[in-house]
């Protein structure tokens, strides 16, 4: 059942070192408070799967959080590199960084796969990719009705998946509008998932019937986090930041800029300063 | 009037849009492309972002490939697997324009890693993201990309995405029916796949460009058809939407 609880013992409860962990948004509700409190935690030897890791997933690697990362696009979007993903993987700093790369449609396949429970995910893919070469998880399989040959990837089961969401109800249930990326298939696939929301309201009454709604027995904690996607956003609350991701860029670029950074921003505050990086639109209270 | 290389080839990118095109769409310059065509001569044509967003119409451009515009203005937004799966997957795209950081005369793609070896990369790149299977799921692919000695290369450093393969031929060989990479759109000038070799082959050059100045800036011994025509000059009503577009670009990405 799911338990309303403080950020801190949210990350604490579900996060341990060593786990494989996915913190999903595409490029929408992006879990950075959470991301953040991780860092706080001091978490250690995580395995971070994502399909596309942006600057949370950079600063969790900066901070030697890090031992492995599973993705499809690493980098700032519109911008560039994501500099402390490459000091670590190119230069080893803080820490040496694994990788398991794979594509879009892979990753996507893959968290399906792990919703359904099922032990690989099947499409067609990778024709004549090179990644297929360099990673021992692409296979295939020949389909037993036509003798296509077709991608084969392990489903993805992470340990612990956050996302952030728009609400929750009193019940615990979450509401997901807008892009919802992979954040349900990623939920589903977890054994133990944590959600961060921007409010919570009595009831659900005016949604939708087929809007995106994972039930509280399939969450383990919810935590109100007001602006817990700056820089990224939250469709109906706030923008993406799109100045931030710019700036972003120069402040990683240095091992010492970087570390200020995360101690002016990070380690000295807690997930309440999120709410003042954002500009709140319409509905906001 | 006055118009810059980058302006040429985005114009000359957009030309290549049908109105009747659902257009897997990539972000940067496609992504300009795609949507100069949509405001000028291709209203109607279907612009999709991997995010999910389907017949999306952004009044500015998206920084990212999920911007909250994207979605905004989208006739529907699904799930990232449902794109990957029943959109991408099931061969409704009828276009996908791509950008690479390399690319060879056979239009197979980079974007992984520059120097040394996969394991052991100079340059760790990005990634492919959904590269590989818009390579091969999409009707036939666009490529816009400026031109340059290290950026149109001999032989690429990895192979992200299969354009027609070392040797022109692996797309048969694999059994993949799509028909590949058949435009190339560069700020010099516009290059087409030969029908025979699956090369890439020049056929427009833009105006005021040199066949000196395409040859210096390709690792290749570069083709030119033997009909090689003048891309028309950007008009008016092109260069108008373009600038509108980027100044209501840059306004918003200010954080303005």
């Amino acid at each position: 059942m799911t338990k309303f609880v403080s950020l801190k013992d949210a990350i604490a409860e579900n996060v341990f070192d060593g786990d494989v962990i996915a913190l999903e948004g595409f490029t929408h509700l992006i879990p950075y408070a959470a991301g953040h409190e991780i860092i706080r935690q001091q978490k250690k030897d995580l395995t971070l799967i994502r399909m596309t890791p942006d600057l949370i997933y950079d600063q969790l690697i900066g901070m030697g959080c890090v031992k492995k990362m599973i993705f499809s696009w690493g980098g700032n979007p519109g911008v560039g590199s994501l500099r402390r993903f490459r000091d670590a993987y190119e230069n080893g700093w803080p820490r040496p960084l694994e990788i398991e790369e794979h594509s879009h449609a892979a990753m996507a396949n893959a968290y399906e796969a792990g919703a359904a429970g099922l032990p690989c995910a099947i499409f067609r893919g990778y024709l004549g990719a090179g990644l297929a070469e360099v990673n021992p998880n692409i296979r295939s399989i020949e389909c037993p009705f036509t003798g296509e040959k077709l991608a084969a990837v392990p489903s993805i089961r992470p340990d612990v998946t956050v996302i952030h969401a728009q609400k929750a109800n009193r019940n615990g249930d979450v509401l997901i509008e807008g892009i919802v990326g992979v954040q349900k298939e990623a939920v589903l696939a977890a054994k133990r998932a944590i959600v961060t929301v921007e409010e919570i309201v009595d009831n659900f009454d005016d949604v939708h019937p087929n809007a995106c709604v994972l039930p509280s027995w399939t969450l383990k904690a919810v935590v109100q986090v007001r602006g817990g996607a700056h820089p990224s956003y939250a469709k109906g609350y706030y923008d993406r930041d799109n100045a931030f991701y710019k700036a972003w860029d120069p402040i990683a670029s240095e091992r010492e800029s970087f570390q200020s950074w995360m101690q002016d921003n990070v380690l000295n505050v807690g997930p309440d300063a999120f709410a003042s990086r954002v500009a709140f639109t319409n509905a906001e209270q | 009037m006055n118009y810059t290389p980058t302006e040429m080839m985005t114009v000359a990118a957009a030309r290549a849009i049908r109105n009747d095109d659902v257009c897997f769409v990539g972000i940067g310059m496609p992504s300009a492309a795609c949507n100069l065509a949509r405001l000028t001569h291709a209203p109607d044509v279907t612009l999709i972002y991997e995010s999910g967003t389907i017949g999306t119409k952004p009044d500015v451009l998206p920084l990212s490939i999920g911007d909250g515009e994207l979605c905004d203005t989208a006739v529907t937004t699904v799930a990232v697997p449902e794109m990957f799966r029943y959109w991408l997957q099931g061969g409704r795209i009828s276009v996908g324009f791509l950008g690479a950081a390399q690319l060879d005369k056979f239009g197979n793609l980079n974007t992984t890693v520059v120097g040394g070896d996969y394991h052991h990369p100079k340059v760790r790149l990005p990634g492919g993201g959904g590269a590989p299977e818009i390579a091969t799921s999409c009707g036939e692919i666009f490529i816009v990309m400026k031109q340059s000695k290290r950026g149109f290369v001999e032989n690429i450093d990895f192979m992200t995405s299969l354009g027609h393969g070392k040797t022109g031929k692996e797309r048969e060989a694999l059994g993949v029916k799509t028909k590949g990479p058949s435009r190339l759109t560069t700020d010099l000038c516009i290059m087409e796949t030969d029908p025979d070799t699956r090369e890439f082959v020049v056929t427009s050059i833009h105006p005021g460009v040199t066949r000196e100045q395409i040859r210096d800036n390709t690792g290749w011994a570069v083709r030119f058809a033997e009909q090689v025509v003048e891309t028309p000059a950007p008009n008016e009503i092109e260069l108008g939407a373009l600038r509108a577009l980027n100044e209501r670009t840059a306004r918003a990405h200010a954080g303005q």
